[in-house]
């Protein structure tokens, strides 16, 4: 296998990023904790140069290293949303750590080395470089997720995200290693030229492509997959629960979308069945699931495994359909949840209660009183979520299911209306705790916002976001759709 | 047609009177408010005498690229269905204000914004000519009503506020995949002028029409999909109760009338008996049940659910009576029953009570209020002289030439009307009064004059003189009639000459007809003493 300098140039941002992470681990040890917020700095300073970068790749395609990884538009969307989310995931825990006194320095390493399996995980034109990105994404957000060493329950969230995404990063191997089997090769390309023409008769194709199916849908969290979610999301540290709802799920999202229409679109017929079942599952069960949940992480996880449903709407539409304007409305949907769920998130993880994280929807009583800043941006972020017009949530289901109709499934989209009703009630229970209930005392007890300088940039971010985007779309959708006529 | 954007600066300029209202001091919240609510009244002024009534087409329009890549455009346009339903609520809102003044305690600045965010938004669907745009605004006054209701509302607001949100939201979410189908099959446009020049098959029909149904008749509401209203109107501050009763209902029937009408006329028929048999229940049941009602608000909610059955009945009887009769009712239900609720917001404010069994005998103590009442109540019975006479009556002959039995029902309801009003004004305004209530019963104050004079003064010239909105109606309504009879009015004038009726239902149409008055004889001695 030859590469060029011209190849380590096209990854120099994920080389930079590599970097930026080593760099941070081999600070963290020498550095007094004044001096650590310069690691942040580090870390954004990489992020922005990256950014950089990979704008400038979007007009010029190319495949480096022999065919493993692949520099196109596609990538490039992922990779800005990544950039954007893994930024916010930073400043967010700047904040975050220092009130939970987590200071551990190579937080931001790790954040950084898992962004880093992002990026190659939807920048492969190969299932094996699929698998390396994936891996270490995971085994960064294994260690990540039990950060919180005194907590038991992030200890839990951490072992069973472990051995959970061990066995199913185990079933992606073995369905790639069947694919390999069904094909004679790992490169994307060659795959979809060796299985033009046959279909899921043949057992070894089904098997391969129900094996990864199982192995990808561990990683966005679709039901039946979904079990480790709520308690992996509850347990872990809530910065990290926010990168985890969107970072890992849009880079899984972004490296599913390339293996089933780069390399099984040929059998999309055939699959977008199998997807329609997943999606109907996840879209009822995420939505009657959250409703009964007391508490808001685990609210907003189940939450975040409806929203899977909404974006393989677009998936189910893409195999009945012959132009590709449902893979960009779940690019358009996934970037739009990002903005609303990790706005969310921000508020949960800033949201205390005599020194500890006020996480139970009680604790959200009378938000509106104390922080009318905090309870209006909530609000916001629930209103989207609930897809409610003129938010970035209503833009993001308007999308998707213009690509359900569009294929002929209007049924498909009335159910998921139905269940978009459904979701109104549980987000906006959030917002009746918040301003129609009185708070019962303001004693010491009654939870507090805590506001600090990079908090409000995340929070602008998020809600510019939810309402730039909810009104004027039109820039995004254009680069979702020119990302996606960039999939072969 | 281009020119000045009139209708942006009438949707945006209370949108930035929110914005604005966060900004002032605590002292000037109500005044800005106020100022911005006139402001956008003295802007949709003009608008009456600008409008060119002797076109049917859409007018003031305005266009721009919204979302290209997904063929979504901002468009807006005003017709002569929509014109008096825009100044509707622009008259309304500042009234609005006015009752909120000192009936608000909590949270001013928030109320007054959420009240200017509702008025953008309701303008915003009367005059949308995309579908998605039009669906946003649609959707956009949910969330301030839900904070309307839930916030300043009575003590079972938050039971009220999210049966509001679910009911209407689950009506609305297949009106917008009935919007996506239509995109497919009215070639790739959302655009409301073209996709009600389509022609669409029977079996797309049927389930489109199924799908605006949903929408349409949960927000008028229709029988059986009443249940929030009471709730709602009971819980909601007073002037919640106004925009909920006066235009949020109004969308329902602006929808039929827009979209079920013209762009699925032939399921629009096949349907018409049952809709004239929902209409007509939803008349008698909710006259019946204002009858029983011991509460003022829950009493005018039923007799909403009522006076909106009358619109129903009106809009599916594919004639210029009918659909003019419903349209003029769409209006003066705004009028009248916002004046009710105002009423009732005024004596609560006095009593804290809406039972009628405590605010009664008010005569003697609040003569100008008992007044008001009285008008009210007499307007919103249908006396002749009043605006609600116009409307119910060209309703009745427009159903007349469809069935004479179901006309027969819905005359029931005007007894009824009659009937559970006239009580109730006997024992408000008449009855003994309570005398620890006594010290409580000062009249009504300039600024309360100021919130119902307005619409006494409308109830009287439009009971007098309604032609001027119905020649500007006219030719709208006549291209709605024109898409489900493609052999234009021809059908309906012979309707007209064959009919006994006809002397009468020209007159109505004629610029003084003798029907009117009449009415003006008979109004007098309606009055209260």
């Amino acid at each position: 296998m030859t590469f060029s300098a011209a190849d380590l140039f096209l990854v120099l941002p994920e080389l930079l990023v590599v970097t930026a992470a080593c760099i941070v681990f081999v600070l963290d040890p020498v550095l007094r904790t004044s001096d650590k917020d310069g690691l942040v700095w580090l870390s954004l300073g990489t992020l922005a140069v990256c950014m950089g970068l990979t704008a400038s790749q979007i007009q010029a395609p190319a495949t480096i290293f022999s065919g493993l990884v692949v520099i196109d538009a596609y990538g490039a969307f992922w990779k800005l949303l990544l950039y954007f989310v893994t930024g916010l995931t930073i400043l967010l825990s700047h904040s975050y750590l220092k009130e939970e006194q987590l200071y551990f320095g190579e937080y931001y390493g790790f954040v950084l080395l898992s962004l880093s399996g992002m990026m190659v995980m939807v920048s492969s034109a190969d299932l094996l470089t699929l698998y390396l990105g994936t891996e270490l994404m995971s085994l960064s957000l294994y260690v990540m997720a039990g950060l919180k060493r005194s907590e038991p329950r992030s200890l839990e969230a951490s072992a069973k995200y472990f051995v959970l995404g061990a066995f199913s990063s185990g079933i992606l191997l073995y369905g790639i290693s069947l694919l390999y089997g069904a094909t004679g090769s790992t490169r994307l390309p060659e795959i979809a030229a060796a299985i033009s023409g046959r279909n899921l008769d043949d057992p070894l194709l089904l098997f391969a492509t129900i094996l990864l199916t199982v192995g990808f849908g561990f990683k966005l969290a679709v039901v039946p997959f979904h079990m480790w979610t709520p308690d992996v999301y509850q347990g872990a540290p809530t910065s990290v629960t926010a990168f985890m709802a969107v970072a890992s799920k849009a880079a899984s999202f972004g490296a599913f979308l390339r293996v089933f229409m780069e390399g099984l679109g040929g059998l999309k017929a055939n699959w977008s069945a199998m997807f329609l079942l997943l999606c109907l599952a996840t879209l009822i069960l995420g939505n009657v699931l959250a409703l009964v949940q007391t508490n808001v992480k685990r609210m907003l996880a189940y939450s975040s495994i409806a929203h899977a449903g909404y974006a393989l709407i677009g998936v189910v539409a893409t195999g009945h359909m012959e132009n590709s304007s449902g893979i960009a409305s779940v690019l358009l949907y996934l970037t739009l949840y990002a903005f609303m769920t990790f706005g969310a998130f921000a508020i949960v993880a800033m949201l205390r209660k005599g020194g500890i994280e006020g996480v139970d929807i009680e604790d959200f009583t009378g938000l509106a009183k104390r922080h009318p800043v905090a309870a209006l941006l909530m609000l916001i972020f629930m209103v989207s979520l609930a897809g409610i017009p003129p938010t970035a949530g209503f833009i993001g289901k308007l999308y998707v299911f213009m690509s359900a109709v569009e294929a002929g499934l209007p049924w498909l989209a009335a159910v998921a209306l139905i269940f978009a009703v459904i979701s109104a009630y549980y987000y906006l229970r959030l917002v009746m705790v918040m301003y129609m209930r009185e708070p019962s005392d303001l004693s010491s007890t009654s939870p507090r916002m805590v506001m600090s300088p990079a908090l409000s940039i995340v929070l602008a971010c998020a809600v510019a976001g939810v309402v730039i985007f909810g009104i004027y779309p039109n820039p995004l959708v254009n680069f979702a759709m020119q990302a996606v006529s960039a999939l072969k | 047609m281009t020119g000045f954007p009139w209708l942006t600066l009438l949707v945006v300029l209370p949108l930035a009177g929110a914005i604005a209202v966060f900004a002032v001091q605590e002292r000037s919240i109500k005044v800005t408010a106020l100022a911005v609510a006139v402001a956008d009244l003295l802007i949709s002024l003009p608008l009456w005498w600008l409008f060119d009534a002797s076109s049917g087409e859409m007018q003031f329009m305005e266009s721009a690229r919204w979302i290209p890549s997904l063929s979504i455009n901002y468009r807006l346009g005003l017709d002569g269905i929509s014109l008096p339903l825009v100044l509707m609520t622009t008259v309304l809102m500042p009234l609005c204000i006015l009752i909120s003044w000192h009936s608000i305690e909590i949270r001013m600045r928030s109320f007054m914004a959420m009240l200017l965010i509702m008025e953008s938004a309701m303008i915003g669907v009367f005059t949308a000519l995309d579908f998605v745009l039009f669906y946003v605004f649609w959707e956009a006054m949910l969330i301030p009503m839900y904070l309307l209701i839930g916030i300043w509302g009575g003590p079972n607001r938050l039971y009220a506020a999210i049966k509001f949100l679910l009911y209407t939201l689950a009506g609305s979410v297949l009106l917008l995949v009935a919007i996506l189908v239509l995109y497919f099959q009215g070639g790739h446009t959302f655009d409301i002028v073209q996709l009600s020049q389509g022609t669409y098959s029977n079996s797309l029909q049927f389930w489109l029409f199924l799908a605006f149904f949903a929408a349409f008749a949960v927000k008028v509401p229709m029988f059986p999909f009443h249940t929030w209203l009471p709730d709602a109107h009971v819980e909601a501050p007073t002037a919640g109760s106004v925009i909920l009763a006066s235009v949020l209902l109004k969308m329902g029937t602006y929808g039929f009338l827009r979209f079920s009408l013209p762009m699925l006329p032939d399921a629009s028929q096949a349907f018409t008996p049952a809709m004239v048999a929902l209409s007509i229940v939803a008349i008698i049941y909710g006259a019946y049940m204002a009858l029983a009602q011991s509460d003022l608000k829950k009493l005018i909610a039923y007799s909403s659910v009522s006076h909106m059955g009358f619109v129903t009945l009106g809009l599916f009887m594919f004639n210029i009576q009918g659909i003019e009769g419903a349209v003029m009712q769409m209006v003066n239900h705004g009028i009248t029953t916002g004046g009710l609720f105002l009423c009732v917001g005024m004596i609560y404010e006095r009593t804290h009570s809406r039972q009628i069994a405590d605010n009664t005998g008010l005569t003697k103590p609040m003569p100008r209020y008992a007044t008001f009442l009285v008008i009210f109540s007499l307007s919103s019975l249908g006396l002749p002289g009043t605006n609600s006479f116009v409307g119910e009556f060209m309703v009745l002959a427009g159903a007349f030439l469809w069935s004479k039995i179901a006309t027969a029902f819905a005359l029931l309801g005007i007894i009824l009307a009659a009937a559970y009003l006239l009580w109730m004004v006997q024992r408000v305004a008449f009855g003994v009064p309570d005398p620890h209530m006594l010290p409580k019963l000062r009249d009504v104050n300039l600024r309360e004059m100021i919130t119902v004079v307005p619409l006494v003064v409308l109830i009287f010239l439009i009971g007098l003189f309604p032609n001027p909105i119905l020649t500007r109606m006219h030719p709208s309504v006549e291209k709605v009639i024109a898409r489900a009879f493609p052999a234009a009015t021809e059908q309906t004038s012979t309707m007209r000459q064959a009919d006994p009726l006809s002397p009468t239902v020209k007159q109505i149409t004629s610029p003084t007809g003798p029907a009117f008055g009449q009415g003006a004889q008979v109004s007098p001695e309606g009055q209260p003493q």
